[in-house]
């Protein structure tokens, strides 16, 4: 700092010559893992495409679906897994217990199925009060129970102590896919309406809450619910939903990109249509963070035909996991692989893919 | 949200825009100071609504995008240290330094933490006696009382293993600096309403007189910055050059005197380098003789590191607005948040990460398709 500032002191003038700066060279690619590679955003991406695909990627992994649909002896399996590492493992309106099973229910609905079977494992940290495992095992229970689905098998790891972070739990499920269902992001086409099911950021900005010890005024509770049932209401209306996805990590922002990118198809919202809590709106703008990306865990969208949108949005309005049911955008031919926003005043801005995780903003 | 929603009415927006476009008879350039409000005019697309006389400049007001490199690389020094606390706001973590960044850091093992005040780091200090606990104390004039506080707190509290790490930049200088520039194309001023929120507005009135140049106090939300705009370009219309507060609601002419009194007693002027323009003389702020024990730099002994910035990407023109994001070669293709060459793609406030955020779309042909018409781009449904 002292030499810094004899330096400075030398100067007798300001120098503003905008040839005499330069910044820093890039850091093309990160030679460790980062917190931002499990953020649902462009990182998590390149993670996939780098390390996984290569190594052991086939036509069935390459749709990158929230869940994959097998052929097997005549029927259509939808087949998913997933991690659950949140922290802490209780928080309002639901613990890692609920995720735990929601998530995973949750992937297979986006496939169009009705979730059969679960599998859970838990890799346990030395030291963890078994009270503690108690009470995510019962809330694993519950979950299951309330989504319908039943644990048909599980497995159980101890890690030494300070190597786990108390409990994790991984779920894979099951479920069948009815006939002439064909829910997959490929399919967005322009003109689908594209609906949510109800407001967003909830989950996001309550797990913020409780982890940075940040009070908001309100108490805000996460959204974390299982789907399957009122897919299955709008399933009833037709067949023809094209795209159904669950905007978990990454928030809506990321769920539509990678809709448009796999379908090669614009998606345009309107920023006054989205519904955002008043709570999520105020957390968000406090923190410098954006609620398009802020992550979702009781919500989806969907890309429906137009002739279908109304029914489709009546029938999820009718659904207590789709009361809040909103119209938001549409799906277009322009601007392929991008999602633009028209802002309230008039404007538009592009909502791109989320790097890693959203960092707050400094003032 | 109170206060805030009121600032956001699309129906008094239109009428502040037909009033600008009804008083404006020729071109102006003007400059928002602050990355703040570089944020909030790309996110609201109110640069696309503004008449074609009315361009808006940049300012060089995001504190991560000034904040030069060697403070960096004495950051990640600290931070990689085994018996440190490393504290930050969250976006200095992506910040580049010579051959990483604080994420990286943290991913080899350093125990870096995003925290949302300084105040929280002295708690962490306070918690964790056996361990060292730096913060990051970047920023302008609307972050200083909140770190001096820390640091009083932490004599007060004799908390010994608590320190700064100081990059504190003022923002009359750098008005005073981009002025005198030769290439200087700025003709009015929406100077940072939270600065001035703390430090009031004393410092303003003799630099629009002397530079000739209208000096508007405007605050963030998208009528705050209309009503910002209107008044500059009214007072230049009318070949006027003053100090106006169209902020009055969150700045008063004395500043605010606890914030402004906790700062005299922690810091004291000084000279400071800044990334994308160069030294300024008494452009910022360090820690006192009486509080040098809690300077992180000299705690660490990495005042010795001296980074020279390779030639790279524009980010200074930028900074200074001579050029906008999308007319640097890089942009979207070499330079993106994901690989950002210059801290102006680093930081949500720094121009080229807002530019690419919200509007690569209709300022780059082909980025990733067909460029779209603005016409075509109306509301849905």
């Amino acid at each position: 700092m002292a030499d810094l500032a004899t330096e400075a002191t030398e100067a007798t003038a300001p120098v503003v010559d905008p040839t005499n700066w330069t910044c820093p060279a890039p850091l093309r690619d990160q030679p460790v893992v980062v917190m931002g590679h499990g953020g649902g955003g462009a990182l998590s991406a390149e993670l996939i495409e780098q390390v996984f695909a290569p190594a052991y990627g086939n036509p069935t992994l390459a749709a990158l679906t929230d869940s994959a649909v097998l052929g097997l002896g005549g029927a259509r399996l939808a087949f998913s897994t997933d991690s659950y590492v949140v922290r802490p493992l209780f928080f309002p309106g639901g613990s890692l217990g609920d995720l735990a099973v929601n998530g995973t229910v949750n992937d297979l609905a986006m496939s169009g199925a009705r979730p059969a079977y679960l599998s859970t494992a838990f890799i346990l940290e030395e030291g963890v009060e078994l009270a503690v495992v108690e009470r995510v095992a019962w809330a694993v229970g519950a979950a299951a129970e309330a989504a319908g689905v039943i644990v048909a098998t599980g497995d159980t790891k101890v890690v030494e102590s300070g190597h786990g972070d108390g409990v994790y739990v991984t779920t894979a499920g099951v479920g069948l896919v009815p006939d002439g269902v064909d829910i997959r992001p490929q399919r967005a086409r322009p003109g689908d309406a594209v609906i949510v099911s109800g407001p967003i950021g909830l989950h996001g900005v309550a797990i913020m809450s409780v982890r940075e010890g940040l009070e908001f005024g309100v108490e805000i509770t996460s959204d974390t619910a299982p789907l399957a049932d009122l897919v299955a209401e709008m399933l009833a209306v037709t067949k023809d939903v094209h795209v159904l996805r669950d905007p978990t990590r990454g928030g809506l922002g990321a769920s539509l990109n990678e809709i448009a990118r796999a379908s090669g198809t614009g998606v345009r919202l309107s920023e006054r249509a989205v519904p955002v809590p008043d709570e999520v709106a105020n957390a968000c703008g406090f923190l410098g963070l954006d609620p398009l990306y802020v992550a979702n865990e009781g919500r989806l969208v969907a890309f429906v035909p137009p002739e279908h949108a109304d029914a489709v949005l009546a029938a999820m309005r009718a659904h207590p996991q789709g009361a809040g049911a909103a119209r938001i955008g549409e799906c277009v031919a322009e601007h392929p692989g991008m999602v633009v926003v028209s802002t309230g005043l008039g404007g538009t801005r592009v909502v791109d893919l989320p790097l890693g995780e959203q960092l707050p903003r400094i003032c | 949200m109170k206060y805030i929603d009121e600032f956001n009415d699309p129906d008094l927006a239109r009428r502040l825009l037909d009033e600008i476009r009804a008083t404006v008879t020729r071109p102006w350039a003007l400059m928002e100071v602050c990355g703040g409000q570089t944020h909030s005019i790309i996110r609201h697309g109110i640069d696309q609504l503004l008449p074609d006389e009315v361009e808006l400049i940049h300012g060089p007001g995001c504190p991560v995008c000034v904040t030069p490199l060697d403070v960096i690389d004495k950051a990640l020094e600290i931070a990689a240290r085994p018996d440190v606390i490393f504290c930050s706001f969250g976006d200095m973590l992506r910040v580049p330094g010579t051959d990483r960044d604080l994420f990286r850091v943290k991913g080899e093992g350093g125990d870096v933490r995003v925290v949302y005040s300084p105040l929280d780091a002295l708690e962490l200090a306070r918690r964790h006696p056996d361990r060292q606990v730096v913060f990051f104390a970047i920023g302008f004039e609307t972050t200083a009382p909140a770190n001096a506080m820390a640091v009083h707190q932490a004599r007060r509290l004799a908390l010994d293993n608590f320190s700064l790490l100081v990059s504190h930049v003022r923002v009359p200088p750098a008005i005073e600096a981009i002025m005198t520039a030769p290439s200087c194309r700025v003709q009015g001023f929406l100077a940072a309403g939270h600065v001035c929120s703390v430090m009031g507005t004393a410092e303003y009135p003799e630099l629009a007189e002397r530079h000739r140049v209208p000096l508007v106090v405007t605050g963030f939300e998208p009528l705050d910055i209309l009503e910002g705009i209107r008044r500059a370009v009214h007072q230049l219309e009318r070949g006027e050059h003053r100090l106006e507060n169209a902020y009055p609601r969150a700045v008063r002419e004395q500043g605010n005197p606890a914030a402004l009194r906790m700062i005299e007693e922690v810091f004291e002027v000084a000279d400071r380098n800044w990334r994308g323009i160069g030294p300024i003389p008494a452009s910022g702020w360090r820690l006192t003789d009486a509080f040098r024990a809690y300077d992180a730099e000299h705690r660490f002994d990495v005042t010795g590191i001296r980074t020279e910035e390779p030639a790279v990407c524009r980010a200074g023109e930028i900074l200074q607005g001579l050029i906008k994001p999308t007319q640097c070669e890089a942009f979207g293709k070499a330079c993106t948040p994901r690989t950002p060459l210059g801290a102006t793609m680093v930081s949500n406030e720094g121009a080229c990460a807002a530019y690419y955020l919200y509007r690569r779309m209709t300022d780059t042909p082909a980025q990733q398709g067909s460029r779209i018409p603005r016409e075509e781009m109306n509301p849905v449904g």
